[in-house]
């Protein structure tokens, strides 16, 4: 503990050189990555092993989005029937330690027993912008969208704030603010309550070819950002030579957020403080595979009514002669 | 013959019925309308399940409406025998049957659709829907029917 402290410390005070450093390497080797042309979907990599908890991330995060944040006008208009909820959070735009509207991007803190040797370590949190994303592909209006680039934003202009997308994720991820977005201009007291808000991976920076902000600030260079092939390979590479473990490719199906840790996820999982707002690392089924495989069988439905029908005729014929 | 037509109607039916019921599920309202309260309607604010409903009852409807179609073409039944209103709601069906499959399809994994085209489907999938529900309880109001 008391040499972490004194790391962080360290590192507290070179973060300012740490970062010049790592804007010349790192940062411009991601850069370079990001603006690759080919349609494969980007993803980071996240090594837990790294991460000193400094926050330095979250800070960048919320600086880099603050013209993002909403700016609800109060009262909030009422709302039908009465337990509809008021979801507020301007007034606690400070929180940090758990994700809000205002805060995309936290620090969840876990120990763990390596080699008999009890460690601390902390997790940097936010959407894990998942390949087939639910929260993307059910929300009713497209408020929700996803990019070729593979992150998942949702439209503050669209969305109607339902929650929809937080019920599907099987994170929970996005959080709603009331008092803000279209609902307003339509029928604020019946249907819609605000916007909902998350990560949306910087996509306009990345439309500028530049990385994350979170990417960016991190004096200790946890996250990497590339086309998902190569992140999975440098991810495998450094869970071999860590013996370490991988969570995010398979989960939800497969996500474009890689972490790698030097302890089991489930042991994490039972370490960090989950609940509103802060996000479990259980492992996570498909959830879009049933719809998938339900399509699939679609293809057979016109076909099967063809058959009927001509089932039909050819026994009415037969029975004609 | 008649017993035939009575099933058709009543596959028909059941088969709107689970999937507008299903089809509206996928906006949030039904909690906040207590109607996912009423005990046995629980299941209509789980997004997963009425979403899965929605895929059956969309593979139902389609099996059936390519059966009636292909059936009213085997017998021989000359297209104008189908009314002016039998022909709209065909239109209208045929609008909502293809802006489902759109999406189911942009549902599929690695498939992206643009932003626009995705609320287009979806504004247009709504109306359709709704235009196919006033349309059928005006012709059951006033008898209306699909072949004169
Ligand atoms: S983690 Fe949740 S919010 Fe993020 S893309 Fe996946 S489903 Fe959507
Ligand atoms: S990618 Fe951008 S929006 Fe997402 S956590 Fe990082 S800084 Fe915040
Ligand atoms: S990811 Fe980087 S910036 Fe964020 S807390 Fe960890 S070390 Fe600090």
């Amino acid at each position: 503990m008391t040499s972490k402290l004194s790391r962080r410390a360290f590192l507290k005070g070179s973060i300012t050189a740490a970062g010049s450093v790592v804007a010349t390497s790192g940062i411009a080797r991601a850069a370079k990555s990001i603006t690759h042309t080919n349609k494969e979907p980007l993803a980071t990599l996240l090594d837990i092993s790294k991460c000193i908890g400094c926050e330095e991330c979250v800070f960048a995060c919320r600086e880099a989005n603050a013209d993002k944040y909403p700016e609800p006008a109060k009262p909030f208009p009422k709302m039908y029937p009465n337990r509809v909820p008021v979801q507020d959070w301007s007034d606690k735009r400070d929180v940090i330690d758990r994700l809000t509207p205002y805060n995309w991007l936290f620090i969840q803190h876990a120990s763990a027993t390596v080699n008999g040797e009890q460690i601390d370590l902390t997790i940097p949190r936010r959407c894990m912008h998942c390949e087939n994303p639910p929260c993307v592909k059910l929300c009713p209006w497209g408020s929700a969208k996803q990019e070729e680039n593979g992150l998942s934003r949702i439209d503050p202009d669209l969305c109607l704030g339902g929650s929809k997308c937080k019920k599907a994720c099987p994170w929970d991820i996005p959080e709603r603010q009331t008092g803000v977005g279209l609902y307003l201009d339509l029928l604020p007291g019946l249907a819609g309550n605000g916007t909902m808000y998350k990560c949306d991976r910087c996509y306009n920076r990345l439309e500028k070819g530049e990385v994350p902000a979170c990417i960016e600030a991190c004096p200790e260079d946890v996250q990497t950002i590339g086309p998902r092939s190569e992140i999975l390979k440098k991810a495998h590479a450094l869970a071999r030579q860590m013996n370490g473990y991988i969570y995010g490719e398979h989960e939800n199906g497969g996500t474009n957020t890689i972490y790698v840790s030097p302890v089991p996820f489930e042991e994490l999982n039972k370490s960090i403080e989950t609940g509103k707002g802060k996000p479990h690392l259980n492992k996570v089924k498909n959830m879009m595979a049933d719809g998938t495989n339900l399509a699939k069988a679609m293809i057979v439905a016109p076909i099967a009514g063809l058959a009927a029908a001509f089932g039909k005729f050819y026994l009415s014929s037969k029975e004609d002669k | 013959m008649n017993t035939t037509k009575k099933t058709r109607q009543y596959v028909y039916w059941i088969t709107l019925f689970f999937i507008t019921l299903s089809g509206f599920a996928q906006m949030p309202i039904f909690k906040r309308y207590y109607i996912a309260d009423i005990p046995g309607l629980g299941w209509l604010a789980q997004f997963y399940v009425t979403h899965i409903i929605h895929y059956i009852a969309a593979i139902v409807l389609i099996a059936f409406v390519i059966y009636v179609f292909f059936d009213f073409i085997f017998r021989g039944a000359g297209l104008n025998r189908v009314t002016g209103f039998g022909f709209f709601k065909i239109a209208i069906l045929a609008g909502l049957i293809v802006t489902g499959v759109l999406m189911v399809v942009k549902n599929l994994p690695n498939i992206y659709f643009g932003h626009t085209a995705v609320i287009v489907l979806d504004l247009s999938h709504l109306s359709f829907c709704m235009i196919l529900l006033f349309v059928s309880l005006y012709s059951v109001i006033r008898k209306k029917r699909w072949v004169g």
